[in-house]
């Protein structure tokens, strides 16, 4: 009843302000990797792991007045902020959620760049297979944004260390 | 001559509704189109549901893929051969990527996943690379085509143009879809040119371009695809079915784990309950297996199970009311909650909330903020355009938030006086009904 938009609800709620689609769309998709329970499903697109049920998920939220999609204009596209309004506030009273791991996972994902959380996403994506090949894949499919081997070796670090995280709350 | 290249001595045609002919011509498609996991793709509906609404709606996802096929067959044929941007060495691995993409989808998939938490993306990509009649099919052209193909449809394949044919926002898997549903259901909505929009294609670097003189067959396919989405596809009757669906598969697992002697153990979803799916398993399911079992279970002893098969097989299903999940109306929502736990009706499997982001279907977005790769036109001067910055039409709808909430719950046992007749009635004013 309503559980998977609480979830995501709950989830701004917990890192206070996400600014880019892009960026709230990784940190979603890393929490659901390092077992968080989101149900949207992601796909691989162009620009790394993407749910259109996250997006249309987070329209809905935004049309009942839960949050607030603030558009804010960036050299050459528009970026958006969200944050949770006081009706937002006011459903998670109703809507009690137990994940107390997932704020300071959200919060750290929440400090770093949207570029780098593409790449750990991306990292993610490919985990089934061996660290060589997920960097060829990083290399091919992510050309253009030009990562490198320490990037690419930055962004396991960070993954252990959520995963750190995420087991010791 | 290769495998690859090897063709049928005489082509082969399938009769279509939608594009006519389809034309097989390679041998590897004749033999891939053989196997039994692509024909168990018709014993699996394209539409789900549906067809609970729209009679007509029993086409199989084997119709829609051999669908996919010929039109990324007329592409690379008849649009890209020649071009120079366009490598004609990736014929054959579109045209497989294209006649395999749903190869991994379940019986009536989207409530299945949901329950299940599996994805046939997953199941698609283990078809293929497994020990299967399809493997066997794609390991004779080269060891890596079968990696190759699952790399297309998993969109990770390093030429982006072979993915983007088969998925992007103007692909093959849509132009057909819409076609053949619109053709399916009977409705008059999905209708657009797609001869023009082949013709007016272009290969470009990573994806596929449209000529600026296309853009008004783009215009109908965009509003073909609005129109077909809420007048089809979030149809409310049809995702009262889908409710009710999953709602029998929730009851079913629930029962399993609590140790319930059904009077015939349901073997085939065994795995399945536990949660260790093996390609094995899932490839014997199609959607005759669980309509047996739905049949059977209308003769169950638990009382949830039984009573949510015979909705769903004899089509009692569902009403519902518009619903506006603000906080007064989830407060509601409660207090309607304890008042079915109060009348003896148990809301986890009877008070239902449904929201467009429930359902597998997507918008036309214009892919601000690098989220998805939108729809280019390529101008007379060369220039790319996003779609929706050269047409107002497109703009007027792409643009747009339109979500939807609705309430389901069973009216008839609300309006059955027999017993708790006061609690009812309040959930019926509650609900707007009285």
């Amino acid at each position: 009843m309503f559980n998977d938009h609480a979830k995501i609800i709950h989830a701004i709620a917990l890192a206070g302000e996400i600014s880019g689609r892009k960026k709230l769309q990784k940190m979603i998709y890393i929490a659901k990797k390092i077992s968080f329970p989101f149900q949207e499903k992601f796909q691989f697109h162009f620009y790394g792991p993407y749910s259109e049920e996250l997006t249309l998920r987070v329209e809905e939220l935004c049309n009942l007045g839960y949050l607030n999609e603030a558009r804010e204009k960036k050299s050459g596209y528009y970026q958006y902020c969200y944050t949770l309004t006081d009706s937002g506030k006011e459903f998670l009273d109703l809507y009690q959620m137990e994940m107390p791991a997932l704020e300071p996972c959200l919060q750290d994902m929440n400090v770093q760049n949207a570029r780098f959380l593409e790449l750990v996403s991306t990292v993610l994506y490919f985990d089934s297979l061996p660290k060589e090949e997920v960097c060829e894949k990083v290399f091919t499919l992510k050309s253009k944004q030009k990562y490198t081997l320490e990037e690419i070796e930055e962004a396991y670090q960070y993954i252990a260390k959520l995963q750190e995280k995420a087991k010791l709350q | 001559m290769g495998y690859s290249e090897e063709k049928l001595h005489e082509e082969k045609v399938f009769k279509d509704p939608v594009h006519r002919y389809i034309h097989v011509k390679d041998k590897v498609i004749w033999d891939l189109i053989g196997t039994k996991e692509f024909q168990r793709l018709r014993r699996v509906r394209q539409l789900g549901t549906t067809f609970l609404v729209f009679h007509g709606a029993e086409h199989s996802r084997l119709n829609h893929s051999l669908g996919v096929y010929e039109i990324i067959r007329r592409i690379v044929d008849d649009v890209f051969n020649g071009r120079p941007e366009w490598d004609q060495s990736e014929r054959l691995l579109s045209l497989c990527a294209a006649l395999l993409h749903d190869l991994g989808h379940g019986p009536f998939s989207h409530s299945f996943e949901k329950v299940f938490d599996l994805d046939h993306e997953h199941f698609t990509q283990q078809i293929i690379l497994g020990n299967t009649e399809i493997n066997e099919v794609l390991s004779r052209v080269a060891s890596d085509f079968p990696q190759k193909v699952s790399d297309v449809i998993a969109k990770t394949y390093k030429n982006k143009l072979v993915v983007s044919l088969i998925s992007s926002q103007i692909d093959a898997d849509r132009m057909d879809y819409l076609q053949r549903d619109a053709y399916f259901t009977g409705v008059s909505y999905g209708h657009f040119d797609m001869e023009r929009i082949l013709r007016v294609m272009r290969p470009r670097e990573d994806q596929v371009v449209i000529k600026q003189s296309g853009m008004h067959a783009v215009e109908d396919y965009i509003m073909s695809r609005y129109q077909m989405y809420w007048q089809v596809y979030f149809h409310p009757v049809t995702r009262s079915a889908e409710v009710i669906l999953t709602k029998i598969l929730h009851r079913a697992k629930h029962l399993f784990e609590k140790n319930y002697t059904f009077k015939l153990e349901p073997i085939h979803f065994y795995s399945l309950f536990k949660g260790e799916t093996s390609l094995e398993d899932y490839l014997k399911l199609d959607e005759s297996v669980m309509l047996y079992y739905f049949q059977l279970w209308q003769e169950e002893n638990d009382p949830i199970l039984k009573d949510l098969c015979d909705r769903f097989v004899n089509r009692k299903l569902f009403k519902y009311v518009e619903f506006h999940p603000s906080n007064s109306q989830m407060s509601k929502l409660l207090e309607l909650n304890k008042l079915f736990i109060k009348a003896g009706i148990d809301p986890e499997y009877y008070l239902v909330v449904d929201s467009s982001s429930d359902l597998p279907y997507d918008f036309y977005r214009p892919g601000e903020e690098e989220e998805r790769l939108p729809i280019h036109l390529l101008k007379n001067n060369g220039e790319i355009r996003e779609l929706s910055r050269e047409s107002e039409i497109v703009d007027a709808i792409s643009g747009k938030r339109r979500t939807d909430h609705k309430l389901y719950f069973p009216a008839d046992l609300l309006e059955d006086e027999s017993g708790k007749r006061k609690i009812k009635k309040q959930i019926r004013q509650l609900l707007d009904l009285d």
